[in-house]
């Protein structure tokens, strides 16, 4: 036991947890826990915005796979990081977010910067948390990591009174704790498993549909062993990209409203799909009309609430999926089952893949998205961690830039969060010093966390930004041409700045790619350089993204560039 | 389909709004809810009655039983189980036989009367919602005032 302030009692809990930096802004309600940076060792990453600091944290989480920490101060630091907690949530990424809050006898008297983010969060966080008393802080700390980090991860909220920051109490940092309520699934389901094998021996189209849980467990090897010995081809969904290589004969990439036209008619063409940490969402599925009527799903989550809510499965099997997933490959060992030949469906595959490798019509100008993806592709080590905006260049992404080593791409996939890559590109590289972070972006998202720049100046976090600028809000424009008869109202962006001086006026490299021969040099420039570089590409306006699912529609209805 | 669900939950505050949060947020209904401390001072139970189709039901109890804060949440088979809520129904009283009447249709189902006046009286009454609501067509005649009802509480029963 010993005798410490809140505030220190919440650094030296974090310390424990193996937290090294934090994201933040500072206010007058955390200023307590501010003050104790200069007695610990936990990096302070200065944010321009709570909402950055937010997707910051949510970007660090994800690449290292332990919960990123952000700080912010009551009321409108409080607010500013709802939609990073919720972006957070929405992806399943393990976050603690710590905001101050009024002294607890000013709690519900409207005072100068209270807001009840508490109630605000509730529906986005998996648990949150409002010590009353100094001496509950490093409990509820061990705690918040824990739910944080454990089964499906998520955002916990730890909301601290600034009296209670203040107020000195002997405290315990438990190593034994228990949360009653809470038991995220461990144990692998061995029954389950086995009737999974048997259904995919049986089927006579089975496939492999990889989610977002896939790369959350990171699954990767378990997931590729299971694939080449059964012989099945994998999809995935967008939060899935990458959980297989997309460069792998048996990979289709991604599936849904942008998916890749391959990967959609074979998902559509299955009899039975094993769907590992999915969840089956509208953007992945369309309409649930898609599948084959007697398509039997094995669905494997860690989050039994998801079995059934979408999609109805034959078959569940509940636990972590790289749990449940090695168990398969283990039995296959033991049975000796391997798949040599190839079967006609697998065959069709190839061929189907094969076909629209060389037939999706493209964009023919020099500077078209897919070009563009690929030679970025070309010149990046395929260890770089890729991060998205949200929009037009994220759905490219998704099309053209081919993620090699698992695990290296991320985005703002369930909520949809524009300005997101940028600040998690910063996160990831904290968490990655050692690999080329570059976020790839559209103008329009870039427009909304650009400030970010200052943070990785002033931090030294060489991120690279990868401006597709068509100087419009690119997928809604795209949805005013094709639902409303070209319409574009409250798109245009011609007043965007110039961004290579606006990177320089934050001292930042900036630099500029109107042809291949200049991006090729623009990439190289940028990976060679130890400063944030933000390369501005013009790309034209009216370039779609195609295939494309209408919203509401099955994916065997793809619109295809004509 | 109706539904009773009986949730222990910890005794903290923020729970009942955390779970019907849960209901709102994620489009099901509440149909009555109630809400009382168990022999155990650390832990409520709520019991709460939902109409849905059976994939609703068993996706209510999925995300109630994913919240932190329930340790337990049970769909309850009707058959099998002890529900009842109370209800307190103000009535008007016309003519002279009206209080007369009242008390009769107040006995057939098991109520009290409270509070008689010249041109009002209470029934309480503690029954199934059926049976409540029964006996809310059969006093409706009369002139209802005002109602209050609890809410249904229920147990499983003990088997044999």
């Amino acid at each position: 036991m010993e005798k410490m302030i809140g505030a220190k009692a919440l650094m030296t809990a974090m310390e424990k947890e193996g937290v090294k930096q934090v994201f933040g802004l500072p206010g007058g309600a955390n200023l307590p826990m501010y003050d104790e940076f200069a007695r610990c060792d936990i990096r302070h990453i200065l944010a321009r915005h709570e909402q950055s600091a937010s997707h910051m944290a949510d970007g660090f989480g994800r690449v290292s796979r332990k919960p990123g920490v952000c700080f912010a101060t009551s009321g409108p630091g409080a607010t500013n990081i709802l939609t990073g907690i919720a972006t957070a949530q929405a992806d399943s990424s393990p976050m603690i977010a710590v905001t101050g809050q009024v002294p607890v006898n000013m709690i519900g008297k409207d005072a100068f910067q209270e807001s009840d983010i508490i109630g605000m969060t509730n529906p986005v966080v998996k648990y949150a948390y409002q010590p009353r008393n100094a001496s509950e802080i490093p409990e509820v700390v061990r705690k918040g990591f824990y739910i944080a980090e454990t089964g499906r991860p998520g955002p916990v909220l730890i909301d601290i009174p600034k009296d209670v920051q203040q107020n000195e109490a002997e405290m315990v940092f438990p190593d034994e704790f228990k949360i009653q309520g809470y038991h995220p699934w461990t144990d692998p389901d061995i029954v389950a498993v086995e009737k999974a094998i048997d259904m995919l021996l049986h089927a006579q189209k089975p496939i492999i549909l990889a989610g977002g849980g896939t790369i959350i467990s990171s699954a990767f090897a378990e997931l590729q062993s299971i694939a080449e010995t059964l012989m099945l081809p994998v999809v995935t969904t967008f939060k899935g990209k990458g959980a297989f290589p997309e460069t792998h004969p048996l990979s289709l990439g991604p599936i849904g409203m942008h998916g890749r036209a391959e990967a959609n008619k074979m998902m559509t063409e299955a009899d039975c799909v094993l769907a590992i940490g999915t969840r089956f969402s509208d953007r992945s599925v369309g309409t649930f009309e898609t599948f084959e009527k007697d398509l039997k799903i094995i669905h494997m989550d860690v989050d039994p609430a998801e079995i059934g809510k979408n999609q109805t499965a034959q078959l569940a099997v509940i636990g972590d999926v790289r749990v449940n997933l090695r168990i398969m490959v283990k039995l296959l060992l033991q049975k000796a089952i391997k798949k040599t030949e190839e079967t006609p469906w697998v065959k069709h595959v190839k061929e189907t893949r094969a076909y629209w490798k060389e037939n999706l019509k493209l964009h023919p100008g020099e500077m078209g998205a897919a070009k563009i993806l690929r030679k970025l592709r070309e010149l990046l080590p395929k260890e770089s961690i890729v991060t998205t905006e949200v929009g037009q260049h994220q759905m490219w992404a998704s099309l053209f830039y081919d993620v090699i080593q698992p695990g290296t791409f991320f985005s703002s996939t369930g909520l949809g969060t524009m300005g997101w890559g940028f600040p998690a590109a910063i996160g990831a590289k904290v968490a990655r010093p050692d690999v080329p972070v570059v976020d790839i972006a559209g103008d329009g998202s870039f427009a909304m966390t650009e400030n970010s720049l200052a943070t990785a100046v002033l931090e030294d976090i060489p991120v690279i930004v990868f401006v597709l600028n068509n100087s419009i809000l690119g997928m809604v424009a795209q949805w005013q041409r094709t639902f409303y008869d070209r319409r574009m109202i409250g798109v245009q962006q011609q007043s965007n700045p110039d961004y290579v001086k606006l990177a320089e006026s934050y001292g930042a490299q900036g630099l500029r790619a109107q042809s291949m021969d200049e991006l090729d040099k623009a990439i190289k420039t940028a990976l060679s350089s130890d400063v944030a570089t933000v390369i501005d590409i013009p790309i034209d306006p009216e370039e779609d993204v195609l295939p494309f699912v209408a919203p509401g529609t099955s994916l065997k209805d793809m619109i295809l560039p004509s | 389909m109706w539904a009773i669900l009986s949730l222990l939950v910890e005794n903290k505050p923020g729970i009942l709004f955390k779970v019907t949060h849960l209901f709102r947020a994620r489009n099901f209904n509440i149909d009555s809810i109630s809400v009382g401390v168990t022999d155990n001072p650390d832990y409520s139970r709520m019991t709460i009655t939902t109409i849905g189709d059976e994939k609703q039901v068993e996706q209510i109890v999925k995300q109630l039983d994913k919240m932190i804060d329930t340790v337990e949440v049970k769909h309850l088979d009707e058959h099998k189980s002890v529900y009842r809520e109370l209800s307190l129904f103000k009535i008007k009283l016309s003519n002279a036989n009206d209080s007369m009447e009242v008390n009769k249709l107040a006995n057939a189902y098991g109520g009290k009367v409270h509070n008689v006046k010249k041109d009002s009286m209470m029934v309480e009454l503690t029954a199934t919602p059926d049976q409540t609501g029964a006996f809310e067509e059969l006093a409706k005649p009369f002139g209802i005032i005002d109602v209050a009802r609890t809410g249904v509480a229920a147990l499983q029963r003990s088997e044999s």
